[in-house]
């Protein structure tokens, strides 16, 4: 906060940006790097999927975007974070409270442990709107029950008392939704919000935040290790593994001619419907690397069949080679080229 | 019927197992190259008891409501459907560990359902287990070795402790492991390698069956490759048949020769899994599938979607006639009165629908 720098009023062409952003969190084990300079932006409107498995640091990202992390353990080391040409690192505690909530929405994965469950779901919005929109009374309820009606909760006027125990699982993820979309957000953040739900529900909740998105123009940022999901939903793709973004690019491009082995590898390890059953699945060898013992270099070289001496010595930068499409690989080139692990033709 | 720690470890059950049913007449006469399991008909309703001084029973949960299938030797039978639909009943319901209320289930030929819990043992090396949470299902204070040793020890294959200590080096390399980490316990491992340990357990028992619950649903797609590719090798090499119970249907498709679609306690579709995928006919099946994302940007953007309204109705109270009928996209009134037979529309593909 002492920084020179200025807080406000910075030009940024996007609506968020956010430049080499490190979060590390302290361990038994010694310093844990979570995050390790992640760079992304997202422009007004656009849905951008950030992907990756367990362990690969995109929910923390997400966390300390909205300043979320718990400190102690954890700890935002560098980066700034510049939404609507403010950085969020550098303001108060007080101003990032009317963000939250405010101008960014956000939908976590466990709707039943984040809504409180000694409320009723029509006071959680309503809570909102006083916070943020300074609705009180009737107009708050009427403004809740308006909003939960968009979201597609049955009889919105009766489920308003209900409490959250009371509602299935995708009714509970609508109350989030309309929880996060209650201050007409300009972006939600939609951390894992389908992963608890069967198959049908996922496709529900899906779709409304694709209706949402379109009708109150928010930008997305979809988190999530389904590579499906973001094929259908994002526009653009990042890949994080080990804490960084390992390839970046618009969807069509990455899905179509992965350039890092490490993207190139998980889409050919998923069984796709579309595929023919029988054969072996092309499976990445070993397993997630632990983040307090990350390998020199490359931190996907010991898994990676095209790793040269290079890879595993000096640390790969995301680099591009046409126009959006960055990679964080020395053989990129060479793992484009290679046909024989890429995508199963579809 | 079980001799003492044999030296050829394990095959003498099966064969045990082979006179016992060749013994008996089974009702439809087709012990030897008949189908591994044969499910008629099963039924698993859970009591709902109320009343204050006097319980008794007013409700049932039909978990499960009249499910039949076959599954042939080395065959893989896939059974998907969302939480709820009970899959997960079914199986635990042909393995006996939960009592069916109605219905039979052969193996190899031999009713279990009525077979007292002791008379089980024999089946339960032969009929194995992997379940979905890698960290539930191993006992923490067991070391890796131990773990996979007690089946040995359990049905007395495996011979003398120096015999089955190899044998559990044997089992832990052939899933992958390192025979080193034998005395490990299960918090050291990886979600991947807890789940081999539990493939590792389900095969010392030599079983020519494996009920494989959710088996990779809990594991990272990576690592999901691996287990998937390991559950097609070992099928290979030991002929072993599966039901295969899944919420994912693209790995369903993936691995099974077969697929069945369970809603509700039914079973929706059942048909080979290319003719399933290809020419789904049933509105529940049509719609799961246009539920799932396929990794394409391209493709997906062509794809129609069916999105269905509403949740899937409590097992407590189920609709009547079709009990799909509450989300069907083409469901008239005919549905609420006439209860769909799962009936046969050529090449063994069978659709509980009176629609379609």
């Amino acid at each position: 906060m002492t920084s020179d720098a200025p807080v406000r009023g910075i030009d940024s062409p996007h609506l968020l940006e956010v430049r080499d952003l490190a979060t590390r969190f302290s361990t038994a084990d010694g310093y844990v790097q979570a995050v390790d300079g992640v760079s992304f932006h997202i422009d007004e409107g656009e849905t951008l999927g950030l992907v990756g498995e367990s362990g690969c640091g995109k929910s923390v990202t997400s966390l300390s975007v909205m300043r979320l992390i718990p400190n102690p353990p954890g700890e935002i080391t560098s980066g700034s974070v510049i939404f609507e040409g403010v950085d969020l690192q550098k303001i108060s505690e007080r101003e990032m409270r009317r963000v939250r909530g405010g101008s960014i929405g956000m939908i976590f994965q466990e709707p039943m442990t984040s809504l409180n469950p000694v409320l009723t779901v029509g006071r959680q919005i309503t809570e909102a709107l006083e916070l943020h929109l300074d609705l009180k009374g009737t107009a708050a309820r009427n403004r809740a029950v308006e909003i939960l009606a968009r979201v597609g909760l049955p009889d919105p006027a009766r489920r308003f008392d209900d409490y959250p125990h009371q509602l299935s699982g995708g009714q509970r993820q609508r109350v989030m939704i309309a929880m996060a979309i209650s201050c007409n957000p300009r972006l939600l953040i939609a951390d894992e919000a389908t992963t608890a739900l069967d198959v049908t529900i996922q496709a529900q909740i899906l779709e409304l935040l694709q209706e949402l998105c379109d009708e109150l123009k928010m930008a997305l940022l979809i988190i999530t290790h389904n590579l499906g999901v973001v094929a259908r939903y994002a526009q653009r793709v990042a890949v994080m593994y080990a804490g960084k973004i390992i390839e970046s690019g618009m969807a069509d491009q990455i899905y179509a001619s992965p350039r890092h082995p490490y993207t190139k590898g998980l889409l050919s390890s998923v069984p796709r419907l579309d595929a023919t059953s029988g054969g072996r699945l092309t499976s990445i060898e070993g397993e997630i690397p632990d983040l307090a013992n990350l390998p020199e270099g490359c931190a996907f070289a010991p898994r990676c069949r095209w790793a040269v001496d290079r890879c595993r010595i000096e640390s790969p930068l995301l680099t591009s080679e046409n126009g959006d499409h960055t990679a964080a690989c020395w053989e990129q080139d060479r793992v484009a080229l290679d046909a024989t692990s890429g995508l199963r033709s579809s | 019927m079980l001799g003492a720690g044999p030296s050829c470890p394990g095959r003498n059950v099966r064969t045990a197992i082979i006179l016992n049913s060749e013994s008996r007449t089974s009702s439809e006469g087709n012990v030897g190259d008949g189908p591994t399991l044969s499910v008629r008909d099963l039924k698993v309703h859970f009591p709902i008891n109320s009343g204050f001084l006097i319980r008794r029973q007013t409700a049932a949960v039909k978990a499960v409501d009249g499910v039949s299938f076959d599954i042939a030797p080395g065959e893989t039978l896939g059974l998907v459907g969302e939480s709820g639909s009970g899959k997960t009943t079914t199986g635990r319901a042909i393995l006996q560990l939960q009592r069916p209320t109605a219905g039979s289930v052969e193996f190899r030929g031999v009713e279990l359902t009525g077979v007292p819990a002791k008379k089980m043992r024999p089946f339960r090396s032969e009929m194995q287990i992997i379940f979905q949470d890698p960290y539930g299902s191993l006992n923490p204070r067991m070391s890796a070795g131990r773990i996979v040793e007690e089946p040995l020890t359990v049905h007395g294959l495996g011979g003398d402790k120096n015999e089955r200590r190899d044998r559990v080096a044997e089992l832990l390399e052939r899933v992958g492991m390192n025979p080193s980490m034998m005395g490990r316990y299960p918090h050291e491992f990886s979600g991947g390698q807890r789940q081999r340990i539990g493939i590792a357990r389900a095969l010392a028992g030599e079983p020519s069956f494996i009920v494989c619950d959710e088996p990779v649903s809990a594991l990272d797609v990576s690592i999901q490759a691996q287990i998937l590719n390991l559950l097609s090798d070992l099928q290979a090499e030991f002929n072993i048949s599966y039901l295969f119970i899944a919420h994912d249907l693209s790995v369903v498709r993936h691995i099974s020769d077969r697929v069945a679609v369970m809603y509700l306690g039914k079973i929706m579709e059942l048909a080979s899994s290319p003719e399933l995928y290809e020419n789904p006919m049933h509105p529940y099946t049509r719609a799961l599938m246009s539920a799932v994302p396929i990794p394409d940007p391209v493709l997906e953007r062509q794809r129609e979607r069916i999105v269905l309204s509403g949740d899937m109705p409590s097992p407590i109270n189920p609709p009547s006639g079709c009990v799909f009928r509450t989300r069907c996209p083409i469901a008239t009134q005919e549905c609420a009165e006439v209860l769909p037979e799962l009936s046969d529309r050529g090449d063994r593909h069978q659709v509980a629908c009176i629609k379609v």
